[in-house]
């Protein structure tokens, strides 16, 4: 073994003490996950706290059977429904917004504040601001529009700093050569700039998609007279807590991570291919 | 009229070395073919503008005019009146000195500060607990494929939904919670406390842990930003690890560090549902009240209560890039 000097043992010390703090975090981050994943098999008998009384599928067989909490399956489709529609909408608007953005253009200070003012305002706030605008309008809200419109700002600070950071590492000289060689915009924007970009619109997407997935502050007062499934979740906990909560929490968290997963996926694929 | 078409045409047939003679002309080319290449920047944000307008900017402008209308106890009628805003500030008995509650600020102004000091708590203790995370991840983890994995795996909570990380904390917190049984296991206590769930402690240790990821982001990424060479050259002058904190990293990192406060700041002071999660409604924050009067159709207050959390906000946004200038970061 190689002899270390006192400078080097005392900088992995040092390490090594990160690295249980890191540990430490994850636990913290993770951890109530993890009890809440355990009790969605309690025994039928037991409750929502530790000792498990048995093993069982029973709140999970509750979950998937008719109106356990509320209208589960509508809901869950409205959100992901949703969640795709965002998606795609953050994922085309951050785009356009950063290719604006690549160049100086009147008002471009005022617009960078609106976009980045979406990830500053409370949902709380932009739910009664609107709510009760519609209601003096006289147009009942509802998820489909309403709902859309305050996840698509929420979402859209996100993929634009990602479309930002993209473009800012972009080379335009590939794009004069193109409309050098007499290629027109259009031509110059599917050949060469897309498929460069596109891991990074896939990573607003998936900003877009999780982001509004999981909203519910936003939709609060929004969503009208149909849930959708954050919504769902905080209506079921006015009611007595049971570990069928739990399920569904960990159910929805599972859809969450595979989600991401599949995005890591997907962009780490584009992001090879488009080297 | 000279066009793109024709500084392409010059820097074709002009001998290299001498595209488009002399500089000026050159530099003039050079703007006009910026200006003019790529699709025309009115097309390119007027969806995602007018889209704004309707979906943050009218919403705003609604909460402040609202905010001077006229309840009717069943919806509101359009009016210029202070009165909403009197209820807001002035409690029954504020000026009366017989009143037992002679110069008590209103519930709602003591609302909207138990709401700012449970948020200054949490900003702190998130500092706290995300800045040797964030330096842990940037400057001890050297392969960039471990430190993207890492960081990954700290911020993945943040795409999951948080009203399930709040109920996650259930059985974790009560009196037969995870955390009193642990306690009674090492026999650091000798019956289980309540005090865990439903309290102070419970609703600030839940917020941290559903915010602080929030703080690690920004503060990581300005930390790897950091040229490592700096170091290494405060190293050889003889700079300890202490100093070299100090003076170089801590000041390189305050951007950082201010962009996750205000990140953790305004999602904590609009936080409402977290309360009713592990605080079992026992609080109220300026959200709870928000929402709590739209349910009973008093809009004007409801805006009311909206508006000063605004300012509140702005206040604090305000505050925090008065002492960290942050505009070299964006």
């Amino acid at each position: 073994m190689a002899r270390s000097t006192p400078e080097q043992r005392r900088k992995t010390r040092v390490k090594a003490g990160f690295s249980v703090y890191y540990a430490i975090f994850l636990i913290f981050v993770y951890g109530p996950m993890f009890a809440m994943f355990t009790l969605s098999f309690q025994g039928r008998r037991g409750g929502v706290t530790f000792p498990m009384r048995g093993l069982s599928f029973y709140w999970w067989e509750r979950l998937a059977g008719p109106s356990a909490v509320g209208d589960i399956k509508s809901s869950l489709v409205r959100s992901l429904i949703l969640a795709v529609v965002v998606m795609v909408i953050t994922a085309i608007f951050s785009t356009m917004l950063a290719m604006a953005f690549r160049k100086k253009f009147r008002g471009s200070g005022v617009l960078f504040y609106a976009i980045m003012a979406g990830l500053m305002v409370p949902g709380v706030l932009l739910s009664l601001g609107l709510a009760s605008l519609l209601r003096v309008v006289g147009i009942p809200p509802a998820w489909w529009y309403s709902g859309l419109g305050v996840h698509v700002v929420w979402t859209l600070p996100f993929g634009f700093l990602v479309m930002m950071a993209v473009f800012n590492r972009f080379d335009d000289r590939l794009e004069e050569a193109a409309r050098d060689m007499g290629a027109d915009e259009w031509t110059v924007f599917k050949e060469i700039t897309l498929p460069l970009v596109t891991p990074g619109i896939v990573a607003a997407g998936l900003f877009g998609f999780t982001l509004s997935y999981d909203e519910f502050a936003r939709t609060t007062l929004l969503s009208g007279a149909e849930n959708t499934l954050p919504l769902d979740i905080n209506a079921s906990l006015t009611q007595r807590v049971q570990p069928t909560l739990f399920a569904l929490g960990t159910a929805s968290t599972i859809f969450s991570l595979l989600m991401i997963g599949l995005f890591i996926v997907v962009y780490t694929i584009l992001y090879r291919r488009s080297r | 009229m000279t066009t793109v078409e024709d500084y392409a045409q010059l820097a074709r047939t002009a001998p290299r070395g001498l595209i488009g003679g002399p500089p000026d002309v050159r530099a003039e080319a050079d703007r006009k073919y910026r200006r003019e290449a790529g699709f025309p920047v009115p097309l390119l944000v007027a969806p995602a503008t007018l889209w704004l307008i309707i979906f943050l900017f009218l919403p705003l402008i609604s909460i402040f005019i609202f905010s001077f209308w006229k309840s009717t106890g069943h919806g509101m009628t359009p009016a210029f009146t202070l009165d909403n805003y009197r209820a807001f500030f002035v409690a029954e008995g504020f000026f009366d000195p017989k009143n037992p509650d002679f110069l008590t600020p209103s519930v709602f102004i003591r609302t909207l500060w138990t709401t700012f000091r449970f948020t200054v708590t949490v900003m702190a203790i998130c500092l706290i607990l995300a800045y040797p995370l964030a330096y842990f991840l940037s400057m001890q983890v050297e392969d960039f494929k471990w430190q993207l994995a890492l960081f990954l795996l700290a911020m993945v909570p943040f795409w999951t939904s948080y009203l399930i990380r709040a109920v996650a904390w259930l059985p974790m917190l009560g009196r037969h919670g995870l955390i009193n049984e642990f306690l009674l296991d090492i026999g650091a206590i000798e019956e289980p406390v309540s005090f865990f769930l439903y309290s102070e402690f419970s609703y600030t240790m839940a917020l941290v842990q559903l915010y602080v990821v929030l703080a690690v982001g920004p503060i990581f990424f300005s930390l790897a930003k950091i040229d490592k060479t700096l170091l290494e050259a405060a190293r050889d002058m003889g700079a300890n690890p202490f100093q070299i904190f100090r003076e170089i990293i801590l000041p390189l990192s305050m951007p950082g560090i201010a962009i996750g406060m205000i990140f953790v700041f305004v999602m904590v002071m609009g936080e409402f549902a977290t309360a009713v999660v592990v605080y079992g409604g026992k609080t109220s924050t300026t959200g709870t009240v928000i929402l709590n009067y739209y349910a009973i159709a008093n809009y004007p207050f409801a805006a009311v209560n909206a508006f000063m959390l605004m300012m509140a906000m702005m206040i604090g946004v305000v505050t925090i890039l008065r002492v960290v200038d942050i505009r070299k970061e964006l």
